[in-house]
Parts: C-alpha cells; sequence; structure tokens
C-alpha cells in the first residue's frame, strides 16, 4: 500500500522586542542568568502584567506578512501547569482569539509550487530556563517573559522537504518584516511538528504524534522523513500508531518516545482578569501594514525581472535576508550584477554551507567581494587566482587589494617576460609542438598549462594563448621553410 | 474619649497648624495597641520605625515645607498590600517570611499625603473568608464581644479602627471583605468602583473582584482617605481614571428625591433584629427624602453561587504561583520537583484556601469548564443586567450590608456553605464592581453593631458617599464606641 505522509507545524518566533511582554526587562540573549528579571517576570505576589505595545505591533506584522485576518477583539488566556521554568504557574497566551488567523505561505519544491495555509497566528509569553548541574537544577528566568508568537499550520504538508521549505520561507518571512531574527541556533526559532501518515486517497487523518527537539532545518526535515516511515512500518506489521511526543535524536537521528498523549496536562485556559480584552485600532493596522518592507516573493521578482537573473538563482539568492542584504550591498557597491550572482551562489554559499556557517559570522563585507570582482573585470588577477583570494578574504576579512599584494599574485601582463616562458616551454616540449603542427589543436590547452604552471598560475590566460599561438605558426614557419 | 475619635480632618488640621504633633498621635497608637491589642489581636507586625517616622514628619513641618492631606495620621494596613519594609504574609505560612521588594501603589499615595503606618493587620488567609478564623497566625475578636469574630476578611482592619488602634485602616474587598467587618465592628467599610484604586502591590486573591476599600469610624474619614487613593496607575491596566474630583467636598449635598431600590431577596431569611434595624434606616432615608421601593432581582439569588466558583477558579490560578520554587515557604528534604510542590502547597496552605483552590479548579477543568465557570460568568452577566435595569430607575440599591451580626468563633467554620451565605448582600457589588458602603445602621440585643449597604451604579462613588453620610448625619449609630 502507498502512504501519504501528512504534517503540520507549531512555530513558535521571539519577536525582537526590546523589552519583555509583561514588564520592562531587557531582552538580549546571552546575558548573566536572572540578570534580565524583576518582580513581575518573577511572578511576586502583587504584581500585574503591563502590555508591551511594541510586541503587540510586531505580531501584527508578522500576521500581515502571513496573509492572515487580524482578530479585532482580542485578549489574553491563562494556560496553566506547574514546572518550575513558569513562575506564575501559567502562560500568558491567547485561546481563542489568535491576534492573526487564516493566513499562508506560499512554497516550491522540485518546481512545484503550493500553498500552505496558516490557521492561526498568537502572542504569548516564553518561559525561563532549566540548567541541570551536578548540584542540583537551577533556573534561569532571562527568557521567561520574552515574547513570543506561535504560528500553526494546516496539516497540508506533505513530506519532511516540504516542510523544510516552508519553514525556510516562514523564516526568510518573518526575518524580511524584521519582526524576529529567526536564529534556531540560539532558540529565536522552534519548531515542532505534528506527523500522521494515510493510504493514498484516503481523506480522513491518521493518528498524529508530535515531534520536538528539532533544532535545524535539516533535523526537522530528516525527523519528519524518520517519523513517516516508521508509521509506515508500525501499520504494514499490522500495528498501530500511538498519540505521543516524541523527541527527535540527533545522533542517531531516529525520533523516541517521550510522553503518551492521553496523559496531557488540562491547561484549563481561562480570560486573564488582569488585563482586560482589547481592540486593535483599524488605523493601527493600516499604519503597520504600511510599514512592512520588501518580502522575499517580491524582492525574488524584482532580481528576475530588473537583474535578469534566473528564477532558481533568485530563489537561493533571496532564501535568507541576510544573504539577500549581502548581494545587494555588494551590487550596490559596483560590479555585474550577474557575476556578482554567480559568485554569491557558487563561492559565498558554497563555502557557508561547507563550513556550516551563516553569512554573519564571516567577517567578509560586500565592498570587498565588489573589489574582487572588479580586480577580475580589469584583469588585475584572473578568474583562479581569484578563488585563492576569495578563500583568504572570507576567513580573514582583509580587502582583496592588499591579499593580492602581500601574496604576490598580480598577474603577469609583462610581454616580454612571457614571451621568454613561452619559447623556453615550446623548447622543452617538442613533441606537444609537432602535435599541434600536426593539428591537434588540444596540444595547445597543455602547454598553456604549461606556462601557467611555470608562472605559477599569475599569467596573464588570454596573453598567454596569444603568444603560444604566435610562437607556434613561427615554428610552422620554420618547418615550411625552404 | 481618645484623639482617635476625632474626625480626620480636624486631626490634620490640629497638626498641621501646630496644636498637636505627629509623635503625639504616634505614641497614642501605641499605647492603644499596647492597651489593648492582647484582647484584640488585629495586628500581625508592627512598624518598628513608628516614633521615627512620626519625628521626620514633624522635622518637615518645622523645616516649612508643604504637608500632604493625611499628615501624621496612623494608618494600619491589611498585610495583603505591600509596604517596602515589612512583611507581607497574607496571614499565611506560605508567606510567612516574605518581603516585598516594593510599595503597593496605595501606599505610595498614602507616604506621598504623609500619612504613618502603624502595622500590618490580620486576615483570613489570603482574605478567603468572612471571619478572619482562616488566618495561620491569630485570632482577631470583636471589640465589641471578644467571643465574637471581627467579620473578615479585613477582620484586622476593622478591629483596629473600632478599637481606637488606628485612625483609619486599608482593607481589600472581593466578596464584601470591607463592608462585611465594617458591619461587624459598628464603622464604616467604603468599597469604591471596581479599578477606582489600583490593584498593584495588593496580592491578588481573585483578580476580577479585587477592590482595595477604606475602613474608618466615620463616612466623612473615609471619603476624605479614599480621595487621596483613586486614579489611574499604569501599572494596573484595570484601573479607572481619576475623572471624578474629591469626593469629601461634595458630602452635604442634597440627597432629596434620589431614589432607592430595596431587594426583596434581601429582607427575606434575614436576622430578625438585622431586619428591624434596616427598616429603621429605610424610614431614616425616606425622611431624608430618598423614595424607597421594594423590588425583585430574580437572579440574586445565584449570586453566592457564581461568585463562589469565579472567585475560586481566580485564585486557583493566582495563587498557582507559590510553588515554593523563588520565594515562599519550602520544606526542607526534598526529593524532586513534585515533591517540592506538593509539600509547600499542602504544609503552606490552610485548609480554607485549599478548598477553594480545589474547587477552582474542578470549576476550570476540562469536562467541567462549562457547567460551571462558564454557567457562572452567564449568571454574573445575568446578574449585571439585572442592576443595570434596576439603575436605570434608581439611584441606589440599599439593604443589609450582612444577614447577621457578628457570629462567634467557631460558629460556622465547619460550615463553609453557612460561612458564604454570610457574604450573599455584598457579592453582588464584587459580580458587578459597583461601589458599595457599610454604614453603621444600630445595635442587636446584645449590643453587637448591624449595618446598612447602600451600592450605587458603577463610578458613581461620590453618591455613595453623599447618601451615606446623610444617613449617618441624621443618625447616632457612628457615635456610639466598644467598652473594650
Amino acid at each position: 500500500m502507498t502512504y501519504e505522509t501528512v504534517v503540520g507545524l507549531e512555530v513558535h518566533v521571539e519577536l525582537a522586542t526590546k523589552t519583555k511582554l509583561f514588564c520592562e526587562c531587557r531582552t538580549d540573549f546571552g546575558a548573566e542568568p536572572n540578570a534580565n528579571t524583576c518582580p513581575i517576570c518573577l511572578a511576586h505576589p502583587g504584581t500585574l502584567p503591563r502590555l508591551n505595545e511594541e510586541a503587540v505591533a510586531l505580531a501584527i506584522k508578522a500576521a500581515l506578512s502571513l496573509g492572515c485576518e487580524i482578530t479585532r477583539e482580542t485578549k489574553f488566556d491563562r494556560k496553566h501547569y506547574f514546572y518550575p521554568d513558569l513562575p506564575k504557574a501559567y502562560q500568558m497566551s491567547q485561546f481563542d482569539r489568535p491576534i492573526g488567523q487564516n493566513g499562508f505561505v506560499e512554497i516550491e519544491v522540485d518546481g512545484e509550487k503550493k500553498r500552505i495555509r496558516i490557521e492561526r497566528l498568537h502572542l504569548e509569553e516564553d518561559a525561563g530556563k532549566l540548567v541541570h548541574t551536578p548540584a542540583g537544577t537551577l533556573v534561569d528566568f532571562n527568557r521567561g517573559g520574552v515574547p513570543l508568537i506561535e504560528i500553526v499550520s494546516a496539516p497540508d504538508l506533505r513530506s519532511g522537504k516540504e516542510a523544510r521549505a516552508y519553514l525556510e520561507k516562514l523564516r526568510a518571512i518573518l526575518a524580511y518584516a524584521g519582526v524576529s531574527d529567526v536564529r534556531m541556533e540560539e532558540g529565536s526559532l522552534r519548531c515542532d511538528a505534528n506527523v500522521s501518515v494515510r493510504p493514498l486517497g484516503e481523506t480522513r487523518f491518521g493518528t498524529k504524534t508530535e515531534i520536538k527537539n528539532m533544532n535545524s532545518l535539516s533535523s526537522v526535515e530528516k525527523a519528519i522523513e524518520y517519523e513517516a516511515a516508521r508509521q509506515v512500518e508500525v501499520l504494514a506489521q499490522g500495528g498501530t500508531i500511538r498519540q505521543e511526543t516524541r523527541r527527535f535524536d540527533e545522533a542517531r537521528r531516529v525520533t523516541v518516545a517521550m510522553r503518551a498523549k492521553e496523559t496531557a496536562a488540562d491547561y484549563r485556559y481561562f480570560p486573564d482578569p488582569d488585563m482586560v480584552p482589547f481592540t486593535i485600532p483599524e488605523a493601527w493596522i493600516d499604519e503597520i501594514r504600511a510599514s512592512i518592507p520588501e518580502l522575499p516573493d517580491e524582492r525574488r521578482g524584482r532580481y528576475i525581472e530588473q537583474w535578469g537573473l534566473s528564477p532558481y538563482d533568485a530563489g537561493v539568492l533571496t532564501l535568507e535576508k541576510d544573504v539577500s542584504d549581502f548581494f545587494e550591498a555588494t551590487v550596490a557597491a559596483g560590479g555585474d550584477v550577474k557575476t556578482i550572482a554567480n559568485w554569491m551562489m557558487v563561492e559565498v554559499l558554497g563555502y557557508l554551507n561547507k563550513h556550516q556557517k551563516t553569512i554573519r559570522d564571516v567577517p567578509m563585507t560586500p565592498a570587498h567581494l565588489a573589489q574582487l570582482v572588479r580586480l577580475i573585470e580589469d584583469g588585475t588577477i584572473s578568474g583562479r587566482i581569484a578563488k585563492t583570494v576569495f578563500q583568504e578574504m572570507i576567513e580573514s576579512g582583509a580587502d582583496p587589494k592588499s591579499i593580492v599584494e602581500a601574496k604576490g599574485l598580480l598577474q603577469i601582463q609583462d610581454v616580454s617576460l612571457l614571451e621568454e616562458v613561452v619559447s623556453r616551454v615550446v623548447e622543452a616540449h617538442p613533441q606537444s609542438v609537432a602535435d599541434y603542427l600536426a593539428g591537434k589543436e588540444r596540444a595547445l590547452g597543455h602547454l598553456v598549462g604549461q606556462v601557467m604552471k611555470e608562472t605559477k598560475g599569475k599569467a596573464n590566460p588570454k596573453l598567454v594563448n596569444d603568444l603560444l599561438q604566435k610562437a607556434l605558426e613561427a615554428k610552422r614557419a620554420d618547418h615550411a621553410g625552404p | 474619649m481618645t484623639l482617635f475619635d476625632e474626625r480626620i480632618p480636624e486631626l490634620v488640621r490640629r497638626m498641621k497648624d501646630g496644636e498637636l504633633s505627629p509623635v503625639e498621635l504616634a505614641e497614642e497608637a501605641i499605647r492603644r495597641i499596647e492597651d489593648v491589642d492582647t484582647r484584640v489581636g488585629s495586628f500581625l507586625e508592627r512598624n518598628d520605625a513608628l516614633l521615627q517616622s512620626a519625628e521626620q514628619l514633624l522635622d518637615k513641618r518645622n523645616r516649612g515645607e508643604a504637608l500632604g492631606a493625611l499628615y501624621g495620621l496612623p494608618a494600619g494596613i491589611k498585610d495583603n498590600i505591600a509596604v517596602k519594609g515589612m512583611k507581607l504574609t497574607c496571614a499565611s505560612r506560605m508567606l510567612a517570611d516574605y518581603r516585598p521588594l516594593d510599595d503597593a501603589v496605595v501606599i505610595e499615595r498614602l507616604r506621598a499625603e504623609d500619612a504613618l503606618f502603624v502595622g500590618k493587620l490580620n486576615l483570613d488567609e489570603f482574605a478567603m473568608g468572612s471571619s478572619t478564623e482562616t488566618s495561620a497566625f491569630q485570632k482577631t475578636r470583636n471589640p465589641w464581644n471578644p467571643e465574637t469574630v471581627p467579620g473578615g476578611s479585613s477582620g484586622g482592619s476593622a478591629a483596629a479602627v473600632a478599637a481606637r488602634e488606628v485612625v483609619f485602616a486599608l482593607g481589600t474587598d472581593s466578596g464584601g471583605s470591607v463592608r462585611q467587618p465594617a458591619s461587624f465592628t459598628g464603622i464604616v467599610g467604603f468599597k469604591p468602583t471596581y479599578g477606582r484604586i489600583p490593584r498593584t502591590g495588593v496580592v491578588a486573591f481573585a483578580s476580577s473582584f479585587d477592590t482595595v476599600g477604606v475602613l474608618a469610624k466615620t463616612v466623612d474619614d473615609a471619603a476624605y482617605v479614599y480621595d487621596q487613593l483613586h486614579g489611574y496607575d499604569e501599572r494596573d491596566t484595570t484601573s479607572l481614571p481619576r475623572d471624578a474630583e474629591a469626593t469629601f467636598a461634595t458630602l452635604g449635598q442634597d440627597v432629596r428625591g434620589l431614589r432607592a431600590a430595596v431587594p426583596e431577596e434581601w429582607l427575606e431569611n434575614i436576622d430578625p433584629e438585622v431586619k428591624a434595624r434596616i427598616e429603621e434606616a429605610l424610614g431614616v432615608m425616606e425622611g431624608l427624602g430618598i423614595g424607597v421601593d421594594v423590588v425583585r432581582l430574580p437572579h440574586l439569588s445565584y449570586a453566592e453561587a457564581a461568585y463562589t466558583i469565579l472567585a475560586s477558579a481566580e485564585a486557583a490560578s493566582n495563587l498557582a504561583r507559590f510553588d515554593g520554587v523563588r520565594y515562599g515557604f519550602r520544606p526542607e528534604g526534598i526529593a524532586d520537583i513534585d515533591e517540592l510542590y506538593t509539600r509547600a502547597r499542602s504544609a503552606g496552605f490552610g485548609w480554607e484556601v485549599k478548598r477553594r483552590l480545589m474547587l477552582g479548579t474542578f470549576a476550570l477543568s476540562a469536562g467541567r469548564y462549562e457547567d460551571f465557570y462558564l454557567k457562572a460568568q452567564k449568571v454574573r452577566t445575568r446578574i449585571r443586567e439585572d442592576l443595570a435595569r434596576v439603575f436605570a430607575d434608581y439611584d441606589l440599591i440599599v439593604g443589609p450590608t450582612a444577614p447577621t451580626p457578628a457570629f462567634h468563633f467557631k460558629e460556622r467554620l465547619d460550615d463553609p456553605l453557612k460561612m458564604y451565605q454570610n457574604d450573599r448582600f455584598t457579592v453582588p457589588a464584587n459580580l458587578a464592581g459597583l461601589p458599595a458602603i457599610s454604614v453603621p445602621a444600630g445595635f442587636s440585643g446584645s449590643g453587637l453593631p448591624i449595618g446598612l449597604q447602600i451600592m450605587g451604579d458603577a463610578t458613581d462613588d461620590a453618591r455613595v458617599l453623599q447618601v451615606a453620610y446623610a444617613f449617618q448625619e441624621a443618625t447616632l449609630h457612628h457615635v456610639r464606641r466598644p467598652a473594650l
């Protein structure tokens, strides 16, 4: 039997506010444990929440960027559970009036476009963090009360690959909109997946499991693929799927059961009486809508139409806002757009992928990359040398000109110097010369290679080519002599 | 006759004029507490720095600085309101050693007007109770009869004012906790419109009901203090703007021609002496030119049940934070987090609190929510609508504050339903967020005070005070004081 995978994602995103959702504590990542706390976010008796308007504005911005309708009359609800990282023993969240509803994200997988529906986007507060030490468990409340949005997709995804594409696109949109720095590695974007399988053609859903602990895009993809295969296997052997929460084991690349869903907590939601329901004014929504910058799909369209990039290249270059911004800054610094795009696609992204880095992790600046491209264009260095310079530049952050000078990589343009090398190579390789004269054009390539070798790659390849041909034609004349 | 029998504005005038010093008043408070508090038991903690603070106020006057409206007045504070420098116990083992980091907004406002803090006053644990008997620490006795309760939950505040240990006190009223003890101790207890006084720094029991109120000997004293307390604070987004100016200045306004409704249900199944005093009081009101009609409010009989469910649900949520992790009671030798929760909460809370937390958790739980929490919310809405209909035709709703005078210790402690029913006339004002006051309306045959409740429409705080003042000035009930 053929099975179909059905996936819905729940994504939590930390909003890029300066302060927490209900108090004035800072939200910066990496502060000393419990430095960013106060009586309100530590839930001392007598404290009351005070809503951070910036967080509401960013949530609305996120919702609008994802095509959501904005819920005009909204409120906060208390979600109760006991856990040491949750000081009030309830989380302020939104139960039945999420700030955004009915949005969508468009993805493209294997050349096929697909619209993934977003059921809801709501605002809530983050919890603290437990730190396990040999002496016992400690709690760091710095993250407690940081504003989050939870974005729940419809069960529209059909594979790990689609889930990854959705997540990449979602991340891009939120980064472009400027609502979050969406860094999975710092936990400012977290993702849980609801996975089930069903026989192809079946319209009812199978029993789902919830997968947690996926810390990168690739682990999301792998975890879902593994889990779907596991479920198919269970069903194929006549078993049934248990509704449960499973965690992804990154090292073993498998999902492992955590707890059965039947015993899941009863959250006892009810409207928060400390924060009266509020109305989002129409004018505020309009103002926020007007402030939304160019989003990834628009930018991609611009690259195709304005700069003539291929849809594929335009897609890759706009997938991450930081990469796209770097690319645009490089173009702005001067240089041929397509050459720069090519360098971005092959060298820059190749390097980042290979070293598992982001563009923010490398010291190279857009101005340096633009300079490098210009050095090739004006013939100062060859394309091959440029790759060496690039390696140095992306790692050290030095500017390409100084690298070229320091390493003596300037292209040899001196005709008399090259003529000398060429005549030496021609004398030393009579067989290649004979082959060339016998009409074997490939022999020329071999000779060019020899000249480049002698000059350690610094010779201007075009010049070498010309000089060699000239020398060889002179030989032909000698042969045909009197 | 003591200094504390004097009306507040007169005391302040005398101190500002230098006829009397804040130090004398502070000494009077200390003397009174030493004389009577072993018999009354109002205070959980006394402010050791009281005399120093009084001397500082005296210096302030000597330096010629501007003096506040409450200059030199010794006040008592219910121990669920944060006063920096003193403990904030809520009369619970859970917070026996807890010290707040900041003053409550109401304390900031009293401080700004140069009031003195005598100490923290006893209450039912976390303000849950109607007799102050659920305090984990001590019994507070009714100054009129030591065998009877002072009412609750602001029993310490009421007893301290009645016993003249303080000039006024702050309490909180979620279901009658300011008005009922005022009624039991023969003083005035004013609960303003919900939101008039910011709650920041007041330990939440039931957030949508909790209201800070003033307990004082007379209506004019209560109005004078209330004027220093009301108005919006950005730290409590449920607080109301100060659209109404001072109420004290409006006392004495003519009340002739106003119309008062008496719910029929409020004159049924009550103590005959209470009924008699209330009927006399209604006669006094008619004599003041206020029209009095008996009306029917069909949903009012469900008020107590709705209140019990909703307040317990909010309490179960509000008190969930007391888990022994960050502050508060923490048992020794715990093995894991579940044991910490279980033991901290089992030993940290008393029975009444636990009863309500279980009730509230039940009312919110899956499968019960619709039948309990949601239904109670609907009843709350109906009661609001009923009251709004009455206020379309009437200016006031009047009746008894409580169905009986003060009862004896242990009389109701083991019968929660009977205890909760004591609140049945006071909870409607909390369900609808309306202003209400209890004023002395006479005594029972055995000499226990009986209170008249006057309730107004939302934000009609000044009118409630005006009518209560007119009633007070037409009677002499407030002049009597306990023998002690």
